[in-house]
């Protein structure tokens, strides 16, 4: 009992510090923005929710504790379409995310949730995600617009004239419609590939990945039917709404429709998330994450290999392909040039950088990631234009180069390694500092993928389990497991 | 005694059933055969045409499809970013032989055109090369022992990283290559027209293919290869220096995806970023096809996914077009993986070499 406190204390001022470093180096930051001259005051109360969900040792307090984190994370996130424009500024990055951008967040943070079902808890790498993103939105697209307009069939379809062509059913009922189409589909493509070990089946998955986007491109003439207008896209798609009146009306007011779109996007996101627990704890996901630590003990074990992992490919596939209905709803349109490969690497990138199997990691990785797709690259690689001259940029990019010769010299353990990255950062900081090669104004967004890389590979090389790990993926990475396939033990 | 008479039933039951996996494969195959005989009944020289197309485009993926099996032969490793090493390649052979470097033009007396050619062939093989066993280290080396995820991801991240420095490098448009191949045919008969640069494409990758085959099984870091495919632990107890070894298999790799990139680059005419990821995952499709890890079966396949991808875009009876080229070599991926994972020549379990 004692050494227990004890531990929880040494827990507290473990994150009693970090938090106190972390809002110093904030101030720090923000005080330097001003020019040394003036302070934001609008971070304090910022970096004071922020403590009052991490820093106090709730998990202790009996009955409300285990709630109080979600709890205090929930009620900023509703709140929050009401102060993002009363924020500080944030250096480098510019201001915090607009109610759209907070949508598309949601969703994105919704599909990682997803995905980290079949990535994180049973250990299936899934490149074809996208499929899924792709065939919820079609879902909706097809019974929510005029695409169809040789039918005219309404249900519950809120703010759509009555003699509109086309099939016209309610939003609600489609999210529902396209997930379980979607976990169909996912049964489909899963029935014959799960079987396969672990990288055949990410190369499978990919395959229908790009299957799937090419049907929609071409699908405006399959066999004289025209079923997803080609390149062109479906759209409008109607929006979600009650009482008669759709999201659209409100604008302008107190419900306005992005906060609509917002506060829907939450509560499913969160849907997603309670869902997503409460399977993790279930019989279901422990026999997920024995899967994931040794096939073959679990298939000893008892655990129907196909049907648990099929029902991992089946949630994950439901999830997203609610998001993908519900983004396009939001948006008003598909188009089959939104659903490439990246996609799919862009949503595993968020579960990877946040930690593999853990929704905190999850949601904190699919946040960030979402935002520096649709806001924060532009803005910081603006904050960059304008702060740097162009010799003083490739400067930059030179000293990081030598400090990472530097940290590869003292840290690296193996000879090759530490002798093949000094010599490549040595050459590169040499051409940064000689050649000036990086051209101002420096075209951020257009490199996103190429950030997302780096950071897909400096987190598995450096800290596999993600920056917020779950305890049990970080000891699988770092002691390593049984993870060879079945399929390989029974042909061996 | 006992298990040779249990053994017995099991074998002659399982002799005689035809599975489904056959019947879909025969019917599968039988129903391409017949596709492929109509066209050719309705026009002959187009099918010849268009066949000597696909041959060339084979070649060109066999030498990719070659650096995926030879990686995965040695690592179990699916090199994602092979694709784009190739790409860069093809972007190294366009700076060298345009206007930067040898500044060669259509019409360049031979004298002159074939060294430098030479030249800038050994450029892109040794810049590939190079690149490979970079990528090697920085993303592959250190996971080793780490779940099969790990260096998967990784992989996935080089290629991105390598995508984007082509982007940086050249920009998102196709990139025009120097038109420097001798044009006009080497034959023409009966409306079938065989182009100097097709025969080209094939009078490199052959002998290319014959020294790899050569250094895989006549050398001593052939043997070593071998070895460490086989067995890493001990291939480095008998002293093989299993690093060495897989650097060196990197190397290779990169230097056929070198010449890949240069034949390609002059074949097509133009470069693009993103064009490594497409082909990378086609050649891939060659390697899995053949059977992973197994050499000729990458060459097999690489001919096999060439003639298709040909013979679906050129011919006109019933042929679903370019659209669909994608989902097609996709399609005969996931069949493959699906019904018979070990490919066509490939054993249950791909020990390389």
């Amino acid at each position: 009992m004692a050494r227990s406190r004890d531990r929880d204390t040494a827990a507290l001022q473990d994150r009693g510090l970090r938090m106190g470093i972390g809002a110093a180096l904030l101030l720090l930051a923000l005080f330097a923005q001003a020019g040394f001259r003036s302070l934001d005051v609008a971070a304090i109360p910022f970096l004071a929710v922020i403590a009052l969900i991490y820093v106090p040792p709730w998990e202790t307090v009996p009955y409300v504790g285990r709630f109080a984190r979600a709890g205090i994370a929930i009620t900023i996130a509703a709140l929050y379409p009401f102060v993002w424009d009363k924020l500080f500024t944030v250096p480098v990055f510019g201001s915090f995310p607009s109610i759209p951008t907070g949508v598309v967040m949601l969703v994105f943070i919704q599909m990682a949730v997803g995905l980290n079902i079949v990535v994180g808890y049973a250990g299936l790498l899934d490149l074809g995600y996208v499929a899924f993103y792709a065939m919820g939105a079609y879902v909706a697209a097809w019974f929510a617009s005029v695409q169809f307009s040789q039918k005219n069939v309404h249900f519950l379809a809120v703010g759509v004239g009555s003699n509109t062509p086309g099939f016209h059913i309610s939003i609600w009922i489609l999210l529902v419609v396209a997930g379980i189409t979607t976990a169909f589909v996912g049964v489909l493509i899963g029935l014959p590939t799960l079987r396969l070990r672990g990288d055949y089946l990410a190369i499978v998955t990919l395959g229908f990945g790009e299957i799937l986007p090419q049907i929609a491109r071409n699908g405006d003439n399959l066999f004289g039917f025209n079923l997803t207008n080609g390149p062109n896209g479906i759209t409008p798609i109607d929006s979600p709404g009650f009482f008669g009146v759709n999201y659209l009306t409100g604008s302008g007011t107190f419900w306005s429709s992005a906060r609509l779109f917002y506060w829907t996007g939450l509560l499913l996101l969160l849907i997603t998330i309670f869902c997503s627990v409460r399977l993790r704890d279930s019989r279901l996901g422990r026999a997920w994450i024995a899967i994931r630590e040794d096939e073959t003990a679990a298939a000893a074990m008892g655990v129907p290999l196909m049907r648990t992992k099929t029902w991992a490919y089946a949630t994950g596939a439901f999830f997203g392909g609610v998001a993908g209905a519900y983004y396009a709803s939001f948006k008003s349109a598909t188009f089959p040039g939104d659903f490439f490969f990246n996609i799919s690497v862009f949503i595993l990138c968020m579960i990877i950088l946040g930690g593999m199997g853990n929704i905190w990691g999850v949601i904190m990785g699919g946040a960030f990631l979402a935002y520096l797709d649709q806001e924060g690259l532009a803005d910081s690689g603006g904050w960059f234009n304008s702060h740097f001259s162009q010799a003083g940029f490739n400067r930059l990019i030179g000293f990081l180069l030598i400090a990472g010769l530097f940290a590869v010299v003292i840290l690296a353990k193996d000879v090759a390694w530490r002798a093949g990255l000094a010599v490549i950062c040595g050459v590169l900081a040499v051409l940064f500092f000689a050649l000036n090669p990086v051209q101002l104004p420096l075209e951020v967004p257009k490199f996103e993928f190429g950030i997302f890389g780096i950071i897909l590979l400096v987190v598995m090389l450096f800290r596999p389990e993600g920056l917020i790990p779950s305890t049990r993926r970080a000891a699988e990475f770092h002691e390593g497991v049984h993870d060879q396939p079945l399929y390989d033990v029974v042909h061996e | 005694m006992v298990t040779e008479a249990s053994a017995e039933p099991l074998e002659s039951t399982s002799r005689f059933r035809l599975s489904f996996t056959a019947v879909f494969g025969i019917l599968l195959v039988g129903l391409v055969l017949f596709w492929l005989a109509v066209n050719f009944y309705k026009t002959p020289a187009d099918f010849i045409q268009i066949f000597l197309i696909g041959f060339t485009l084979g070649a060109l993926y066999a030498l990719i499809a070659l650096g995926y099996t030879l990686v995965y032969g040695i690592l179990e490793l699916i090199n994602f970013a092979h694709g784009d090493v190739f790409m860069l390649g093809g972007m190294m052979a366009v700076t060298v032989v345009g206007t930067t470097l040898f500044d060669l033009t259509q019409g360049e007396a031979w004298y002159v055109l074939w060294p430098l050619i030479i030249a800038a062939l050994l450029i892109c093989m040794g810049f590939c090369g190079l690149l490979n066993v970079t990528v090697e280290l920085i993303a592959y080396r250190r996971l080793r022992h780490a779940p099969r995820l790990a260096p998967l991801i990784t992989a996935i991240g080089a290629s991105f990283i390598l995508q984007n420095i082509g982007l940086a490098w050249k920009g998102p448009n196709y990139v025009q290559t120097a038109d420097v191949l001798p044009a006009g045919n080497v034959f023409s008969i009966g409306g079938v027209e065989y182009t100097w640069e097709k025969l080209i494409v094939l009078l490199v990758t052959t002998p290319v293919l014959i020294i790899l085959v050569w250094l895989v099984q006549r050398t001593r870091q052939g043997k070593a290869m071998r070895a460490t495919a086989q067995d890493r632990d001990a291939a480095a107890m008998m002293g093989i220096n299993v690093n060495r070894t897989i650097s060196f298999t990197f190397l290779i790799a990169g230097a056929l995806a070198g010449v890949a990139g240069l034949l390609y680059a002059l074949y097509a005419g133009s470069v693009r970023f993103d064009q490594g990821f497409q082909l990378g995952l086609i050649a891939f499709t060659a390697a899995v096809l053949g059977g992973i890890g197994n050499l000729p079966g990458a060459v097999l396949g690489a001919l096999l996914i060439g003639l298709i991808q040909a013979f679906n875009e050129g011919l006109s009876w019933h042929s679903p077009g370019s659209d669909w080229t994608q989902s097609m070599v996709f399609g005969i991926l996931i069949i493959i993986l699906v019904l018979r994972p070990e490919g066509l020549l490939g054993e249950r379990t791909p020990e390389g070499g």
